[in-house]
């Protein structure tokens, strides 16, 4: 995790994004310009409304679309170490074993099953999957299949993680549970993640730095740091902290949305 | 690294809960099937109708056990036939899928003629064939014609119905053509694939005995197409019905090994493999 006690100009940045429009072929401007910067292991979401472009800026620095304009440099890219991606769904091969859905990114690396299997066995103990890797995605609940679509993402320990609105489909109680979990696994990975999501109250329980995008097409309104004594749990879901937080990312959210909305007017 | 705490265990077999109802899909089809052999026979008996226009059920299972040589020489034929045109039809029709999956130009350039050779019908192909190519190969040809486009049409629909997250996260991973293909492709497109030969297993069995029929007309022939065509010169109906009895038996012999292929490849992880939750 990106040491608080350092400056953050101090830390190498992981994630560059420098005037970033992405327009579709159907031209809907999507996002832009954005500029970003992410530090290296610093844990940021990207809160905004539902199709603000928050996926598409993810997409983005995964290299899975390019952007229409702009640059996006993204140190993961040219080390060893790809980046992991979370999708919205858990996206596994239903065709496949809880073990072998783990071992994919390894296995399309050309790593042999027999080197490959310390690791996979690793990363399912580390997401508490251990006694199901010989199961079927059907077999599972929805929280354990994010789980196994998490451990994928980190059997290559890459330097990035990227997570889509990863638990937007799961009910709170579960939720919550994965939410400690993801912060236990970052705490103790060290890793760079960036959380889109919707929901306030996730983005603040989660994130050292809020990122707040206004809608279509999506740009960076505001930023908060949530400056929080670490670990975080259930208590700081409770805590007058915690509600105060929530408030001003649910203000910044809102000055987002009129932000567009008068802009959209002035158009007009 | 200490990890996260592991997960209670599940008894994942009471997922799958035991269908106590599966005798149902037996027992039904069998009533039917006796319930329709008594009509028939009753229709025969009461109305007194002469066996050269319908034999009764008995009949024909006589005829079948007496002309049981004739006819079980001439079911191995029209077998055999349907056998090579269903190879033909699997084989071709997933490598040619494979093919447009690669390569739209090929796609394009080829797609409209394998339209032209599945409406146009066979019937109407088989003398041509007969003359062009020896009768075996053009009989087999003409299973092939009428198998093969529900094995092309389904596979690439199964190839070109991927999930487009999975296909992005072997982007994401740097994934080969062959990888992409090997692992998500056509794993992906497998029930698609198993849906066609299915379907590709009758008609081949209809192709088969449609150009056995043409082939009967043009000349030499022993398929059991041949003995229907035979039978009915000679008016000796209740073997034309023993010969139909073995084709539908066949047909439904080639169904069912294909569902159970199918069932056996699909039955850990795809929905029209699993029991219904109760």
């Amino acid at each position: 995790m990106a040491d608080p006690a350092l400056p953050l100009n101090d830390i190498p940045a992981a994630v560059r994004l420098r005037g970033v429009t992405k327009v579709y072929d159907n031209g809907t401007v999507a996002l832009g310009p954005l500029d970003l910067d992410i530090r290296k292991g610093e844990f940021v979401s990207l809160l905004g409304s539902s199709g603000c472009g928050k996926s598409t800026a993810l997409r983005l620095i995964a290299g899975l679309i390019a952007p229409s304009a702009g640059t996006v440099d993204v140190a993961a890219r040219s080390s060893d170490h790809p980046i992991g991606f979370v999708f919205q769904e858990p996206t596994l091969m239903p065709w496949s074993t809880i073990r072998e859905n783990v071992r994919l990114p390894l296995k399309l690396a050309h790593v042999p099953d027999a080197q490959s299997t310390a690791r996979v066995n690793e990363v399912l103990a580390q997401v508490g999957l251990a006694d199901f890797a010989e199961a079927y995605p059907r077999e599972l609940s929805g929280g354990m299949k994010m789980r196994a679509s998490l451990a994928r993402a980190l059997v290559t320990e890459p330097d990035i993680l990227l997570m889509d609105e990863p638990f937007a489909a799961l009910d709170e109680i579960t939720r919550f549970r994965l939410n400690n979990d993801l912060l236990a696994l970052w705490r103790e990975l060290g890793k760079t993640v960036i959380f889109v999501t919707h929901s306030v109250f996730e983005s603040v329980y989660l994130s050292q730095r809020v990122v707040v995008m206004t809608s279509r097409p999506g740009r960076v309104s505001a930023e908060c740091r949530i400056e929080s004594a670490e670990p975080r749990d259930d208590a700081f879901r409770t805590s007058m902290a915690y509600a105060g937080y929530c408030r001003d990312v649910s203000q910044a959210l809102m000055q987002a949305s009129d932000e567009m909305a008068n802009a959209a007017k002035a158009r007009a | 690294m200490k990890g996260l705490e592991p997960l209670p265990a599940v008894d994942r077999g009471s997922v799958l809960p035991g269908s106590d109802m599966q005798w149902q899909r037996i027992v039904w089809p069998v009533v039917v099937f006796i319930a329709g052999i008594v009509l028939w026979d009753l229709v025969v008996r009461i109305g007194e109708i002469p066996p050269y226009l319908l034999p009764g059920p008995l009949l024909v299972f006589q005829t079948l056990i007496a002309d049981w040589s004739i006819l079980s020489e001439s079911l191995g034929v029209t077998l055999l036939t349907a056998l090579e045109g269903f190879i033909a039809a699997a084989v071709g029709g997933i490598a040619l899928a494979l093919l447009f999956n690669q390569s739209k130009w090929l796609e394009y350039s080829l797609l409209p003629y394998a339209i032209v050779l599945q409406v146009t019908p066979v019937i109407a192909i088989a003398p041509l064939m007969l003359i062009y190519l020896p009768q075996q190969t053009a009989v087999v040809v003409c299973a092939w014609i009428v198998a093969f486009f529900p094995v092309l049409a389904n596979t690439t629909l199964g190839l070109n119905s991927v999930d487009r997250n999975l296909a992005g996260l072997f982007q994401l991973y740097r994934a080969s053509r062959w990888q992409v293909l090997r692992y998500l492709k056509l794993p992906a497109a497998l029930p698609f694939i198993l849906g066609g030969l299915r379907i590709a297993g009758g008609l081949s069995l209809i192709g088969a005995v449609a150009a056995e029929i043409a082939a009967g007309a043009a000349g030499a022939g022993s398929g059991l197409a041949y003995r229907i065509l035979e039978s009915s010169y000679r008016l000796n109906i209740p073997r034309m019905f023993a010969a139909l009895l073995l084709l539908s038996v066949a047909g439904i012999v080639i169904y069912m090994l294909l569902a159970l292929v199918s069932h056996g490849l699909l039955r850990r992880w795809h929905e029209s493999a699993l029991r219904k939750e109760k």
